[in-house]
């Protein structure tokens, strides 16, 4: 897990050397730096996406394009529009992508 | 009634004039007053022309008041007070001057009526924006801003061109509809077109705003874009290449801005994403399209505005803003974090935030008018925006991995103006009525309904589950310090490397030969030209010197020093003024 991963990086290095007094440790906000805090969000978001699901049931459509009439139109389409941006950004970065220097040489 | 000369431009302009003769405090209030004096004078305001005069022949208009510069103008009054405030502990004179001239010229173009006082206020405009950006006084701000301005003097000269074809058409500069029909508008266009970094013409912009100082990118991210979005709204709605120049807007940018590292160029890379929208409704034409677009614009001043001060915050606290040097920052700047969040769901339209009151009108209107292609951009669109600045500016600031960075929250004015701008976009987005009473035409829309609601929560929320999974599974690309090329690689390297040699050396090498040619006949005769001149000046200089009184030796002394003068080449410019005016004096006289 991405959150458990940094959690362990976190522990693992010396926090003398990024606090400064132990007044500021006590105003720290540590509440993602618990997995199970980041396990709990995780849960509540899947659920509400449930939610989201079945509440389609209970509403009045009135669409403007045959498509919306779908079940579940919406989430799909944000889904996939999202996968799809992620890998045409990951392939543009091939042909962009340049030194951050670039313009200074 | 209010006096006849001031308006709002004028307000701020001559008000910036007089903030270095303010310290401490009373430069605070001083600063913070001005543009709640210009709010007071706007409520004063009847609709119609008001404030008119006479150049030349041509009807001149500063003041022309109606529904659609009032919006625009109470929402460049807000935002300069918010920026204001933001600002107030810069120490730094002229951000200050700049920033309120900047602001002050942006609500002169928004309330002038005819093409001069726009051109004026226009340049204006473009200037003081550049100082915004060399604030930084870095380098890159040097360079970035050089280009900045190079950018919008073409695009200015490209409305001039437009402007001065339109009145020997029109014979008239007041201006009002135009639409897309023959050279002047299309010259006319383009100059807007600049200023609303349409695509192509973009590249300005992702360049010059992230180089700005923490305060100053949220008076850049405001003005420039909307005043132009304003005037296409005025001037070309229903212009069909809009509908595809927004399409285009709100789709490519949002890849860039997936792979940017800087927080604030992902932030202008939004920007333009979100003008795409704005335009896109402009080109639709349609009431509900035309509404959609100037809400969508009052709206988004507010919540870029807050997202650009909340990566200002932490750029002043931290001195950072790269994703890969920050993260983790909500445990020492929880605030500085809501208000961010609050600012990401507004962008991303969250239902309750301001962005779906607005946003939804201009894709409800694509709708209604069976685009079907353009409103599957839009909805893609819409997903994507969720996707990098609802999700990826908070996420990677303030929670992914964690930097190591403690720090505090910004100071007390900077929490302010985030806490103001956070609260009307939860405002507006709970009650949009009175946004809504302020649109140019009466709106019969409806935001919250159930489907809507709900279709637009599946949107976003599947959105941010792919966001999710993609990071839990490790698939989401990695940031990395890099610079990826757009436009501008155009100008800054073909141009550079490329087309300047080039040009160099045909064109300087054409001088060179042109030189050596001309030179030879030219110089002879300059011989000759240069007795005469001499004799002309001495004669209408010593006629002046005797009115003077200069008699004998005092004058010989100074025919003897003119006459080196001339010779070298070395008369100041103020004598060569003073006896052209002579000149002309006795031009008169004589005749």
């Amino acid at each position: 897990m991405y959150f458990c991963f940094e959690h362990h990086v976190a522990e693992s290095l010396p926090k003398t050397h990024f606090v400064k007094s132990g007044k500021d440790m006590k105003k720290e906000l540590k509440i993602f730096d618990n997995p199970r805090n980041v396990q709990r969000l995780l849960i509540g978001f899947y659920l509400s996406l449930a939610m989201l699901l079945a509440s389609e049931f209970f509403i009045h459509k009135h669409a403007s394009y045959p498509w919306e009439n779908f079940f579940g139109f919406f989430g799909v389409y944000g889904f996939v529009s999202c996968v799809l941006l992620i890998f045409l950004a990951k392939g543009l970065r091939l042909i962009v992508m340049r030194k951050e220097d670039y313009y200074d040489t | 009634m209010i006096p006849s000369v001031l308006t709002p431009a004028l307000v701020l302009i001559l008000g910036a004039l007089l903030v270095v003769f303010f310290r401490g405090r009373a430069k605070s209030a001083y600063l913070l007053l001005l543009p709640v004096l210009v709010g007071c004078l706007m409520l004063t305001f009847p609709q119609g022309k008001i404030i008119t005069a006479q150049f030349w022949g041509y009807d001149l208009v500063f003041l022309r008041v109606d529904k659609l510069s009032m919006i625009f103008g109470t929402i460049f009054c807000i935002m300069t007070f918010l920026g204001v405030l933001f600002a107030l502990q810069v120490k730094d004179d002229m951000q200050h001057v700049a920033a309120l001239i900047y602001a002050g010229s942006t609500l002169g173009v928004v309330y002038a009526g005819d093409f001069l006082t726009l051109y004026i206020f226009w340049e204006i405009m473009a200037v003081s924006s550049t100082f915004l950006i060399l604030a930084s006084r870095t380098k890159e701000a040097k360079n970035a801003g050089y280009r900045y301005i190079l950018m919008h003097i073409v695009g200015g000269l490209f409305l001039l061109a437009g402007i001065l074809i339109y009145a020997q058409a029109n014979s008239s500069l007041e201006f009002n509809y135009i639409g897309l029909n023959g050279l002047d508008s299309w010259l006319i266009f383009i100059g807007f077109a600049l200023n609303a970094a349409a695509i192509p013409l973009h590249a300005w912009l992702p360049d010059a705003y992230p180089m700005g100082t923490p305060t100053s990118t949220v008076f850049l991210s405001a003005f420039t874009t909307k005043s132009a979005v304003y005037l296409m709204a005025r001037c070309f709605p229903g212009a069909e290449p809009l509908i595809w120049i927004g399409a285009i807007m709100v789709f490519v940018p949002i890849f860039y801005a997936v792979l940017e590292n800087d927080i604030r160029r992902v932030l202008a890379y939004s920007l333009l994403n979100q003008v795409g929208f704005m335009l896109c409704g402009i080109g639709i034409g349609t009431a509900l399209a035309l509404n959609g677009a100037v809400a969508h614009a009052f709206c988004h001043i507010l919540y870029k505005a807050l997202l650009f001060m909340a990566a200002g915050s932490v750029l002043h606290m931290t001195g950072k803003i790269k994703c890969t040097e920050i993260g983790g920052l909500y445990k020492t700047m929880p605030l500085t974090c809501l208000f961010c969040i609050v600012g990401a769901a507004s962008i991303s339209a969250f239902p309750l935030f301001s962005g779906f009151v607005s946003k939804s009108m201009i894709v409800s209107a694509s709708a209604h008018e069976k685009m079907a292609l353009v409103w599957l951009v839009l909805q893609f669109a819409s997903a994507g925006v969720f996707h990098h600045a609802g999700i990826k500016v908070p996420f990677f600031t303030f929670f992914g991995h964690d930097s190591g960075i403690r720090t505090k929250e910004p100071p007390w004015n900077m929490l302010l103006a985030m806490g103001i701008a956070a609260f009307l976009c939860v405002f507006i987005g709970v009650y949009p009525a009175p946004l809504y009473s302020m649109l140019p035409f009466p709106v019969d829309y409806v935001p919250y309904t159930g489907a809507h609601v709900v279709g637009q929560l599946q949107l976003l929320m599947f959105g941010a589950l792919a966001f999710a999974l993609l990071i839990l599974s490790g698939y989401y690309p990695p940031e990395i310090r890099s610079a990826n090329l757009d436009v501008d690689w155009f100008y800054r390297v073909f141009f550079g490397r490329f087309l300047y040699p080039v040009l160099d050396k045909s064109l300087n090498g054409l001088n060179a030969m042109a030189e050596k040619r001309v030179l030879g006949i030219v110089g002879a005769g300059g011989k000759v030209l240069q007795g005469f001149i001499t004799r002309v000046l001495l004669f209408f200089s010593v006629n002046a010197w005797m009115l003077m009184g200069y008699r004998g030796k005092r004058l010989e002394l100074k025919k003897h020093k003119l006459y080196t003068d001339v010779q070298a080449g070395t008369l100041p410019v103020g004598l060569g003024a003073a006896i052209s005016t002579l000149f002309i004096v006795l031009v008169y006289m004589i005749t």
